[in-house]
């Protein structure tokens, strides 16, 4: 595996509030890492000291193998950033910022311009070219600002919560460009708030909360590890409720009744061969036995709430 | 694990002074397309000289000097100066809103020369100085302003802005890192320029104030500004103020560059 960006115990203090107590990442290359977490988790702060934006007070982080503390400019050039705030000129038009971050990075005039236009097309802002970013809806602003991070074509991208705040269809078309660029090959790393957003479009997700890392694995793994699956079982008859709940306590080893439910969480799905086998011989007749996936959400509210894993 | 390699070529163009000045050209390009979409920049910036001269040239004229000529003829070299100061307080309102809207965080994670975005926009703001300079001195004749010397000692002043403002530009930047919000940057950029130029010989003369006040007027750069256009515009010493207005100038930024670029890079 090749590693496009790798982190080691990552830890910020701002004043008295420890930012970061430790982070570690470690992100393929050509992979979207989504970094979850709620409001004042560290997420920003791990994007700022990977962008080469703030110094880590401990821990080693490095893109494409150059350390961020001492070879930032070797870092720069392989990175691009957008905030969360889409760092656009509003006075000037897409074209123009566009060409001006061209040209600033020392490319020719028709260079840029032909980079410029093309960003703009296959963001679907050809038609708004010309005109001042400031009657830019807040979709377009989000594609513009993603275009200006890729005019210097990086292989690595940070996104900082780039739908928050956007209808969900501009954040539709956001997440099909990100797709996008996936395809042709680059790196990305998002934070977001969103869970529907990290489980979408990240291959790992890795939630932090008060600074540190608290659950990582794809998607899927940390929904089934994670929060587990949960076992319902409706008897047919409510009288039978203490005895099903007593046999599932046997089989699984918690329960919990809910209405005429119960329920309990299972770490193995074969339990659920086992719960059917043993209602049967107790001659119980039930309504309803399922096993349901938790959603992500579930999985996120356990792991922010309780700040460890369940 | 394996880095990509970056072509070596591209590196270098972006790297070194030669691309440090292109970029900050490049930023000062930039301010210029703002003013190009937005003209009525140029009527903001120009609207406040042009008012100082009327009223300074009816309003105040009669008890300073007698005449209306013969106060233009000491006050607008003092309106030059004030102007610059005020196009300089305008470099950190600019410089906190590109900050504000994260601007300053694209251009600090882009493999170029750290200087450029600040440079570039004291540059570009150093073009709305002379259109503001150029308002005055036509609306100064327009009432009776006349150049005494030569005009081609414009010139020499013209340059000589360009050094004082680039000098002061420092603080402004510093004051624009620092600030808040614009609203901040506003209050505290006019709550010392307005001092800086009233505690000066730039509309008054110095020995109509009382001693202790003299003392520091003449060694507010300001007053040393005033009296270096005056010298080269109207007539009377030339190389004493000029050479003082320099070493100021130097003063100031050794003191603020250093401060601005720490600021600049200081972690946010």
């Amino acid at each position: 595996m090749t590693s496009a960006i790798q982190a080691h115990g990552l830890a910020k203090r701002f004043g008295e509030t420890a930012a970061l107590t430790s982070v570690d990442l470690d992100v393929e290359a050509g992979t979207v890492l989504g970094l979850l977490g709620p409001n004042g988790a560290g997420k920003t702060t791990v994007v700022r000291i990977l962008a080469t934006l703030l110094r880590p007070d401990a821990g080693q982080a490095f893109v494409h193998g150059h350390d961020v503390v001492r070879s930032p400019d070797r870092v720069r050039e392989v990175i691009g950033l957008t905030g969360q705030f889409a760092a656009v000129d509003d006075s000037l038009t897409g074209v123009e910022n566009l060409l001006f971050l061209g040209r600033l990075l020392g490319r020719s005039r028709a260079d840029s311009r032909g980079t410029a236009l093309n960003l703009l097309g296959r963001f679907g802002l050809s038609d708004a070219a010309d005109r001042p970013a400031k009657t830019y809806s807040g979709g377009m602003r989000r594609r513009l600002d993603l275009a200006a991070c890729l005019v210097g074509e990086p292989q690595v991208i940070f996104l900082d919560e780039p739908t928050t705040g956007l209808d969900p269809n501009a954040r539709d078309q956001l997440w099909e460009i990100i797709r996008g660029e996936v395809r042709r090959g680059v790196t990305v790393l998002l934070t977001t708030q969103y869970l529907e957003e990290a489980d979408r479009l990240a291959d790992d997700i890795v939630v932090i909360d008060h600074g540190s890392v608290v659950a990582q694995g794809t998607p899927q793994t940390l929904k089934r590890e994670v929060g587990r699956p949960t076992l319902q079982v409706r008897p047919l008859d409510g009288a039978e409720l203490a005895r099903v709940a007593a046999l599932v306590t046997e089989v699984i080893g918690e329960h919990t009744i809910d209405g005429r439910l119960v329920k309990a969480r299972v770490r193995d799905t074969a339990a659920l061969s086992t719960v059917v086998r043993r209602l049967d011989e107790a001659g119980i007749e039930v309504a309803e036995l399922s096993i349901r996936e938790p959603s992500l959400d579930e999985v996120f509210k356990q792991l922010t709430v309780t700040g460890a894993p369940v | 694990m394996t880095a990509i390699a970056e072509p070596a070529a591209r590196s270098a163009r972006r790297r070194g002074p030669a691309a440090a000045v292109r970029q900050s050209a490049t930023v000062a390009w930039r301010q210029l397309v703002q003013i190009k979409h937005s003209p009525e920049t140029l009527v903001e910036v120009g609207i406040q000289p042009v008012i100082f001269v009327f009223l300074f040239a009816y309003v105040l004229a009669g008890q300073m000097a007698g005449s209306r000529h013969a106060y233009l003829q000491f006050v607008v070299p003092g309106l030059i100066v004030q102007s610059t100061v005020l196009v300089t307080a305008r470099t950190a309102i600019g410089m906190n809103t590109d900050v504000a809207k994260g601007l300053f965080d694209r251009f600090r994670s882009l493999p170029i020369s750290r200087t450029a975005p600040l440079i570039g926009r004291i540059l570009a703001d150093y073009v709305m100085l002379v259109w503001s300079v150029v308002l005055l001195l036509a609306c100064g004749m327009l009432l009776s302003f006349r150049i005494e010397t030569s005009w081609n000692r414009l010139i020499p002043m013209f340059l000589l802005l360009l050094v004082f403002s680039f000098a002061l530009s420092w603080a402004s930047v510093l004051a624009g890192l620092l600030a808040k919000d614009p609203e901040n940057v506003q209050a505290l950029a006019f709550g010392l320029m307005l001092p800086l130029t009233f505690i000066s010989d730039a509309f008054v003369r110095v020995e109509t104030m009382p001693g202790w006040l003299q003392a520091v007027v003449k060694v507010n750069p300001v007053s040393m500004l005033a009296d270096s256009i005056r010298g080269l515009l109207v007539g009377g010493p030339v190389a004493e103020p000029v050479t003082r207005t320099l070493i100021a100038s130097a003063v100031l930024f050794v003191v603020f560059a250093p401060l601005a670029l720490r600021a600049y890079h200081r972690e946010r």
